[in-house]
């Protein structure tokens, strides 16, 4: 286990310190976007569609505009003077910002009504009339494709039909061969479905243009604010704005696990308003928009697993099939159209695979969003580990000794899997053996016997994921070119307090505390004396924001190195208020000494003073360094989670028992703030397993846009989560950490789906989709009857 | 998610207003709570141009037994039910259903009334109302009427309550020496209406056969209903498990679910025989005690 080298006063990793931020949030003194009030503020309310696909024959502004404190309504043909009706997606794709003529999906933005508040500006948007004229939409992705299927985007040359792109990976021949050859092949059409991020805090900005200083600032809820600048002054340039006129400040922010990167279109037209009207505009989505857009997931994969018959795994293909709404919008800055998704051979040690992917329009809104997720890691971990646990079906092993049968050993480390990643590190055997013990796996195997014969149905499942994390190397990622490093600045004042600021946001991870600690466990100053500041473009350095658990990666690893570089000129300090060389000073946490001399030292506040007020001759002065971070490499975090149900047959009702997780992210900041993250992330992860799904009707109608009927599950819904860790350190990583806050997420849906579909084995129920609701195992339940 | 513009008046007695729903005619509604009324005037389900504000009238906040009679002021809220003293230990199908009513916050607000009045087949108490053979007690332009609960629920939203009229007591007869109840409701997740629900109020003689019986439907019919097979299957019996078999049988058959996002039609029916089986159990233990 991880040993603390510093004190607890100090804080370095490895202690529990309680987050610094979290007083301001438990008295009420967060600052959202929604709290910013500027002189003269005007509200912005969007009139929306309520169909999925129709022309639009006409816009009435009449009766809003007569409304008094209705200022404007702009429209698609408003912007498109100005050029701004489309803008580009990360994904070479586009978008529409209003509509001139077709809405693609229910709820799209038609046009926007500015007033002088918002209970003006909803009476407004209700007033605006809108003639459409309905088409047939295409809500079923496996219909996209058919030769009689209106093309819907007909706006894009050289579109054809509804396909977006083929992407493909791994050698098909080869591993078709393998496939066609195997004792034991098994088969699955794996859905994921559509979800919502349904954080707390919806979207929303404050856009606001001085005309006279022609400087734009905007507030916004976003986890990557630099980016953010740089694509308004990319996609804007052309109207003037330029990106040293443009300061984006991410203000507190209530949850954005993936929901807060895109760029929504909502906030190009606040742009488009405040630079017309030279007023602040707000715009606040209410629960409803943010229930309608913005989703994540909808992969239909076709999965095959090959292997011996004894169930060593030789194979592994899977032909998915993704609907991706009426634009690939996708939230993904990584080179690969699918993300991540060919990790998706898993924690086996095994040659042959191949993944390929169609993507296609419908008549929805846009996906893509990476909801607590590195871009289709989740979507890849579901469909190995519920083949995995169809193949010990299928072949009647056990599970558990199946995974350990296959595991890519420790010493396999760096390990290049199949389809083209080099993992840095893990432990699996232990990582799973571990959480058997926690479980007592053995135990509940008799008990599972005894029930069985009872006619009782209980299920026990296991995922043993493994993640993909921290975006990443330049190789691999970047957005609109821009490599995807991350980037600390580190100033220390004289009397030895610190302000650190990073490229970076927070959207409750608790940066102002880790990222205080890990400059604690670097330079041993008490991570109560560091103020961490991010999410403001004029102060904080360049960075690509908050999202794939990135942050520790990336901007962790940047803060680590300036702390060494302050180290070294520290030492040289030291050196000379010691008057010895700089070779015979050596460092222990928070001072500097003689070698061989240890009551000759220097603290490091000391030599902090000394760095403005005695400073060696011809030394720089001051007492501050700067780190860009290329990562080397993604981290490679993995976890052994095991799940026990049991269900009633008269129900379906679905009864968690035991929840064990154990996580390996390498080195730990804070124990407690990853606790508090695994915690978050396993009811997110609960939450697709058996409640959480969008469903359309034929007309393309979201059925549960409310939280009604969208079920976010609560802490009622959530079993006792047990968690615990191996460490396996990252080794280039260098604090030897990995990205945890995702594992959990990505690994609990299949443990979930794993045990209910175990528990329902009995009645020769071979896979459900999820979630798994008890009505659906009712019906399922019904058919094998 | 911002109501469409109302008027607000606030009355300070039932005479007031009475008064002011009469002279504001069919565009007022009373409100209580509002934990109903307001969520559908934010999505502008509901539009109306006045809003009468009955919740600071003194005195229709109570729970007493009077007589042969338990009762219960409209304005009492769930949460003041949930932890009556007199309703925990004479009445626990109260308990049963008000746990699994909505949030505590949502409870701290929403009337008995309020819950009643509103003539939602979803609502719990509606079906607590016709199992215990209540008797809702109105006050409008014409003086104070009393409406069978067999009588009260007409429609969906609709009741026998005239525009003007405010519900103001419920009437429920007292629980005897055997007599026992129970509800239960399955539902998606915390805080959601009934997928199905099912509430049994039972009233044993001294030799254990049922003297009274009430079963009734929570969410699987547009106007909350009553299984009147079921009963009169049970009434005058000793009740065994093959009769209590029937009855979930004749509840599943008779009720009117519809398939939709909480589950299809066979497995609400399903449902209904498993819970009303279930809460008869229940019931029976309870009275037994």
């Amino acid at each position: 286990m991880f040993k603390c080298k510093t004190s607890a006063e100090v804080g370095g990793m490895g202690h529990s310190v309680k987050r610094k931020e979290d007083a301001r949030f438990l008295h009420g003194k967060g600052n959202y976007v929604d709290d910013v009030k500027l002189p003269g503020m005007l509200t912005m309310v969007m009139v929306r569609s309520p169909y999925a696909y129709a022309k639009i024959k006409s816009i009435n502004k009449e009766k809003a505009l007569a409304i008094p404190g209705v200022l404007a309504v702009i429209t698609g043909e408003d912007l498109a003077q100005y050029n701004l009706h489309w803008m580009p997606t990360l994904l070479s794709d586009t978008q529409m910002v209003l509509p001139t003529d077709t809405v693609m999906h229910q709820a799209q933005e038609v046009c926007a009504v500015i007033a002088t508040d918002r209970y003006i500006a909803v009476d407004g948007a209700e007033a605006v009339d809108v003639q459409y004229e309905p088409m047939d939409p295409i809500v079923d992705p496996f219909k996209a494709l058919d030769k009689d299927a209106p093309l819907l985007r007909p706006d894009k040359e050289d579109q054809k039909d509804n396909q977006i792109y083929h992407w493909e990976r791994g050698d098909r021949a080869k591993t078709d061969e393998v496939i066609a050859n195997a004792d034991v092949v098994v088969k699955e059409r794996i859905h994921l479905p559509r979800i919502h991020v349904a954080s707390i805090e919806t979207c929303g900005c404050v856009a606001s243009y001085d005309k006279d200083t022609e400087k734009l600032v905007v507030y916004l809820t976003t986890q990557a604010p630099h980016a953010i600048r740089t694509v308004v002054a990319l996609v804007a340039g052309h109207v003037g704005l330029s990106e040293e006129k443009i300061r984006i400040i991410s203000p507190d922010i209530g949850g954005g696990f993936g929901g807060k990167v895109p760029v929504y279109p909502a906030y190009v037209v606040a742009i488009a308003a405040t630079f017309l009207i030279g007023k602040p505009v707000k715009w606040i989505e209410d629960r409803s928009e943010n229930l309608v857009n913005g989703f994540a997931r909808d992969y239909h994969m076709d999965c095959e697993l090959a292997a011996t018959k004894d169930g060593k795994i030789q194979a592994f293909k899977v032909s998915t099939l993704a609907d991706h709404g009426y634009t690939d919008s996708s939230a993904n800055p990584s080179k690969y159209p699918t993300g991540m998704f060919s990790i998706c051979t898993g924690s086996y040690d095994y040659e042959h695979a191949f993944a390929e992917l169609d993507a296609v329009y419908t008549n929805k809104a846009p996906g893509g969003v990476a909801y607590r997720c590195s871009f289709r890691v989740t979507e890849a971990v579901h469909a190995i580990e519920r083949m995995v646990d169809k193949l010990a079906a299928k072949i009647g092993k056990d599970p558990a000794l199946l995974r350990l049968e296959n595991f890519i050993k420790k010493e396999q480390f760096p390990y290049s899997s199949p389809l083209g990643w080099s993992y840095d590190s893990g432990d699996y055997e232990a990582t799973l053996k571990k959480a058997m013990d926690m479980l007592g796996y053995d135990d509940y195997k008799k008990e599972q016997a005894q029930k069985r014969k009872e006619g009782k149905l209980m299920g026990i499942g296991i995922s043993t994921f493994t993640e993909v994390v921290g975006a990443g190397p330049s190789k691999d990622f970047d957005i609109l070119g821009i490599a995807m490093f991350d980037s600390a600045e580190i100033r220390v004042h004289p009397t030895g307090k610190a302000l650190a600021r990073f490229g970076t946001k927070s959207q409750g991870q608790g940066h102002e505390t880790t990222y205080a600690q890990i400059l604690a466990e670097e330079l041993g100053i008490p991570y109560t004396d560091i103020e961490i500041d991010e999410g403001d473009t004029d102060t904080a350095p360049y960075g690509l924001g908050t999202y794939a658990s990135r942050s520790t990666p990336t901007a962790g690893a940047a803060a680590a190195i300036a702390a060494r570089k302050l180290r070294d000129k520290g030492k040289k300090i030291a050196a000379y208020l010691l008057e010895v060389s700089e070779e015979d000073i050596e460092w222990e946490v928070g001072k500097y000494f003689v070698k061989g001399a240890p009551e000759k030292s220097k603290t490091i506040q000391e030599v902090v003073f000394a760095a403005y007020t005695n400073i060696p001759p011809g030394m720089e002065p001051g007492f501050e360094a700067t780190h860009y971070y290329d990562p080397p490499n993604l981290t490679f975090p993995n976890g052994a989670y095991i799940c026990v149900v049991e269900v009633e047959k008269e129900t379906g009702a679905i009864d968690v028992k035991r929840f064990v997780a154990i996580d390996d992210c390498g080195n730990i900041i804070n124990p407690m703030i990853v606790e508090g993250q695994v915690h978050g992330g396993l009811t997110q992860g609960i939450a697709p397993a058996m409640y959480e799904g969008i469903e359309y009707d034929d007309e393309g109608n979201v059925l549960n846009g409310t939280f009604m009927d969208y079920l976010v599950p609560t802490a009622v819904e959530s079993p006792h989560w047990e968690t615990g860790h191996t460490i396996t350190p990252s080794p280039h990583h260098p604090l030897g950490a990995k990205g945890v806050a995702e594992s959990p997420t990505v690994g609990a849906p299949p443990a979930i789906a794993n045990a209910i579909i175990d528990a329902l084995a009995p009645l020769g129920i071979e896979h459900l989709d999820i979630p798994i609701t008890p009505a659906k195992v009712w019906e399922a339940i019904q058919a094998h009857s | 998610m911002i109501p469409a513009n109302f008027t607000y008046h606030k009355a300070s007695s039932l005479k007031d207003a009475i008064a002011l729903a009469e002279s504001l005619g069919e565009e007022a509604k009373y409100m209580s709570g509002g934990h109903s009324l307001l969520p559908m005037m934010k999505l502008r389900f509901a539009t109306p141009e006045h809003i009468i504000d009955i919740s600071k009238i003194q005195g229709l906040s109570f729970i007493k037994e009077e007589g042969d009679l338990l009762k219960i002021g409209a304005m009492t809220t769930q949460t003041e039910m949930e932890y009556s003293d007199l309703l925990r230990s004479k009445y626990p199908i109260f308990g049963d259903a008000i746990k699994l009513t909505a949030d505590p916050s949502v409870r701290n607000v929403g009337t008995l009334g309020g819950n009643i009045a509103h003539g939602d087949a979803a609502n719990d108490q509606p079906a607590l109302m016709l199992a215990m053979r209540a008797t809702v007690i109105a006050e409008g332009v014409d003086g104070q009427k009393s409406i069978p609960i067999d009588e009260f629920f007409h429609g969906f939203y609709m009741t026998a309550l005239e525009p003007t009229d405010i519900l103001v007591e419920i009437h429920i007869p007292k629980a005897s020496k055997h007599s026992g109840g129970a509800y239960h409701k399955v539902e998606r997740k915390v805080g959601d209406y009934a997928t199905a629900g099912v509430a049994v109020y039972v009233e044993l003689d001294d030799d254990g056969v049922c003297r009274e019986i009430g079963i009734a439907l929570t969410n699987v019919s547009a106007v909350p209903m009553r299984v009147d097979r079921a009963e009169e299957l049970l009434r005058g019996k000793k009740i065994t498990d093959d009769l209590i078999g029937q009855a979930g049988v004749f509840a599943s058959e008779d009720c009117e679910p519809t398939s939709d996002l909480r589950g299809s039609e066979a497995y609400k029916r399903s449902l209904v025989d498993t819970i009303t089986k279930r809460m008869l159990n229940k019931a029976l233990e309870r009275a037994r005690q």
